[in-house]
């Protein structure tokens, strides 16, 4: 089991990766998705998935009987679920923000803040 | 529990709630800045009587939904936590009161208040929480905030800084959750003071290097360490002038701290990689932080640089890892949030003034106000790290613990950068302050900009002046933070009273 999930979580780095190395912000927006979801396969498998009793302490006792799952890699998953998910919600309309406010949704032309001539502004110069 | 207890969360709650009921209020633009004023000195006073108490009893620990450490999350303050604190907590009021005038009514609208609260309760969080995972959590909540402030307004080019912005910080607290991940899976544990009593115990493991340089990693690219500063210098310089100063005050600053815990309590023993790395890393950001900044042409494009050049510093205190050495890293933490801040919230009022900040365009501001000519020189000054300002005893602390340990190149570099980071503001000084408007100042110049210029309002020049009087009030008196940075640096070498304070918790 452990292996599998090993081996799915490097590909989705490397996917993450590969698509990170894009100049499209929609590409870059899908590798950290990516990168997010595989950081929450990689914390489950790091908790030792197990067929094993749910965390449930029976009536009467104070602590569960038998080896039951850990809890705590899912909690943090659901977490990080929730924080990753509403980030993701702002930066993709912050992309499309990007796209319709500067007319490119290359990286690499996105030069207002830090433009490539420095010699006082004529023309077309970007508002402020 | 204890009444005394709460006052270890309350830093985080009362931002918090006041956050809540500003957005609450929305539709009421006039409520706002009441609100966030006022919760920002109510959260000033939190933070004094937390810093109070940590200071007479030593470290405090309170553990959520009594559940029992390491099991609960537990909130642990120690000296360094209670300490930046208290310095965030004031600055963050300072830039509330600020924020009247800078950020307009429209913006207020928009949310500038809550926003700013949940950056201050994220940054309180921060510091105090004891918990590796809920770090993480609170540095989500310094991000989401931080997005939020960043494109306060919409103009094309906050949206442009806030793309580099988001995607780089986004991928960094993603290295920091698998970091996280990876140590849970090795020790079983994410509480500070159980990891600093097992990470030990895999000191050997491979594995441990890993993480630690995972961590390394995702906290150089949040502190801005070089080379993965890019994004700071693309975006710092693109939102209202409150909202950069609470950035350079606040942000790169809560990195640096979660490396100072990270590297000490949790690291301790830990992979020598990282503590070879971090001496060369801090020396390459101090000197090639003051080079750019000697490159730039705009006054807050300028300032970015010299926070970069700051940050390493504060990483040299840690890197040299002795008592001494770290006392002035944490020194040099305090002294960077209250000068940066101050030098920021100066750019937003040359502004005011100039209408401008590229160096080409603008003249003239001595004549105009030598009050804040005065306090620009002070505040600069002190960055650049002369006697007798604030700047100067961190890095004659950190100059004298890098020689007696035979490091001679980071000391090197210490002195160049501080020489670099001098010829940029002097540069700036020449620029902005001393010569003369380039245009329109024929004749009587005194006359032609005091009809330029508009006077400035209180909100304005009051945090700005006594951001440079604390400078100065330190400069003259060291002793007024040094034995504060003493007792933290202890804290972090012996985290015997921290892990105490949690176990002594445990029912």
């Amino acid at each position: 089991m452990e292996p599998l999930f090993a081996i799915a979580v490097a590909i989705l780095f490397g996917a993450s990766t590969y698509l990170m190395l894009s100049k499209s912000t929609i590409r870059l927006l899908i590798g950290v998705v990516v990168l997010s979801n595989a950081t929450n396969l990689l914390i489950f498998t790091l908790g030792r998935p197990a067929h094993e009793a749910p965390p449930i302490v029976p009536k009467g006792l104070s602590s569960p009987t038998a080896t039951i799952a850990n809890p705590l890699p899912q909690a943090l998953i659901l977490t990080a679920i929730v924080i990753g998910f509403s980030l993701f919600a702002f930066t993709l309309v912050l992309a499309w923000r990007a796209y319709e406010e500067i007319g490119t949704d290359s990286s690499e032309e996105m030069r207002l803040a830090e433009p490539h001539h420095e010699r006082p502004r004529q023309g077309k110069a970007p508002p402020r | 529990m204890a009444i005394g207890d709460w006052l270890v969360i309350l830093p985080v709650i009362v931002p918090l709630f006041f956050a809540a009921l500003a957005a609450m209020l929305r539709q009421r633009v006039r409520w706002q800045a009441r609100i966030g004023i006022f919760a920002a000195g109510a959260l000033v006073i939190a933070a004094m009587a937390l810093f109070v108490k940590v200071y007479r009893h030593g470290p405090l620990a309170m553990t959520m939904g009594n559940w029992p450490p390491p099991f609960g999350i537990s909130f642990t303050v120690d000296m360094l936590g209670a300490l930046l604190s208290l310095s965030g907590s004031s600055i963050g009021f300072l830039v509330a009161i600020y924020a009247l005038d800078d950020i307009d009514i429209r913006r207020q609208g928009f949310g500038f208040y809550p926003l700013f609260l949940i950056m201050m309760a994220g940054a309180n969080g921060t510091f105090l929480t004891g918990d590796i995972f809920n770090l993480y959590v609170w540095l989500e909540v310094l991000l989401i905030s931080a997005f939020g402030l960043l494109v306060l307004g919409g103009e094309k080019i906050q949206i442009d800084g806030a793309v580099k912005y988001s995607f780089l910080n986004l991928v960094a607290t993603s290295l920091f959750l698998i970091a996280t991940g990876l140590l849970y899976g090795l020790t079983g544990t994410l509480n500070f003071a159980d990891l600093a009593i097992k990470t030990p115990g895999h000191a050997s493991d491979d594995l441990l290097v890993v993480v630690a340089l995972i961590y390394f990693v995702a906290l150089a690219v949040k502190a801005a360490v070089f080379p993965l500063f890019f994004w700071l210098p693309a975006s710092y310089h693109t939102p209202r002038f409150a909202v950069s100063a609470l950035f350079a005050g606040l942000l790169t600053k809560v990195a640096v701290y979660a490396m100072f815990r990270l590297f000490t309590v949790v690291f301790a023993q830990g992979p020598e990689v990282v503590f070879q790395l971090m001496p060369q890393a801090a020396a390459a950001t101090m000197v090639i932080g003051a080079v750019c900044a000697l490159a730039q042409n705009e006054l807050r494009r300028m300032l970015g640089f010299v926070v970069i050049s700051g940050i390493g510093a504060m990483m040299l205190g840690l890197a040299l890892g002795s008592r001494d050495a770290m006392a002035g890293g944490i020194f040099y933490i305090v002294h960077s949030m209250i000068v940066m801040v101050g030098l920021y919230l100066l750019a937003g009022a040359v502004m005011r003034f100039t209408g401008s900040e590229r160096y080409a365009e603008i003249g003239g501001v001595y004549v105009a106000s030598p009050l804040l000519a005065a306090s620009f020189l002070i505040l600069s000054l002190a960055v650049a790290g002369l006697p007798p300002f604030s700047g100067f005893w961190p890095k004659a602390i950190l100059l004298r613990e890098s020689l007696k340990q035979g490091l001679v190149w980071p000391a090197v570099a210490l002195l160049a950068s501080g020489f670099l980071v001098l010829v940029a503001i002097a540069r700036a000084w020449r620029y902005i302050f001393l010569r003369a408007a380039p245009q329109g100042s024929t004749g009587d110049v005194a006359a032609a900009h005091e009809a330029r210029f508009p006077p400035l309002n209180a909100a304005m020049i009051w945090p700005i002046l006594i951001l440079a009087a604390a400078a100065v009030v330190i400069g003259l008196i060291p002793m007024s933070m040094m034995p504060f940075a003493a007792i933290a640096s202890d804290g972090l070498l012996d985290p015997t009273g921290y892990i105490d304070a949690v176990s002594g918790v445990m029912p």
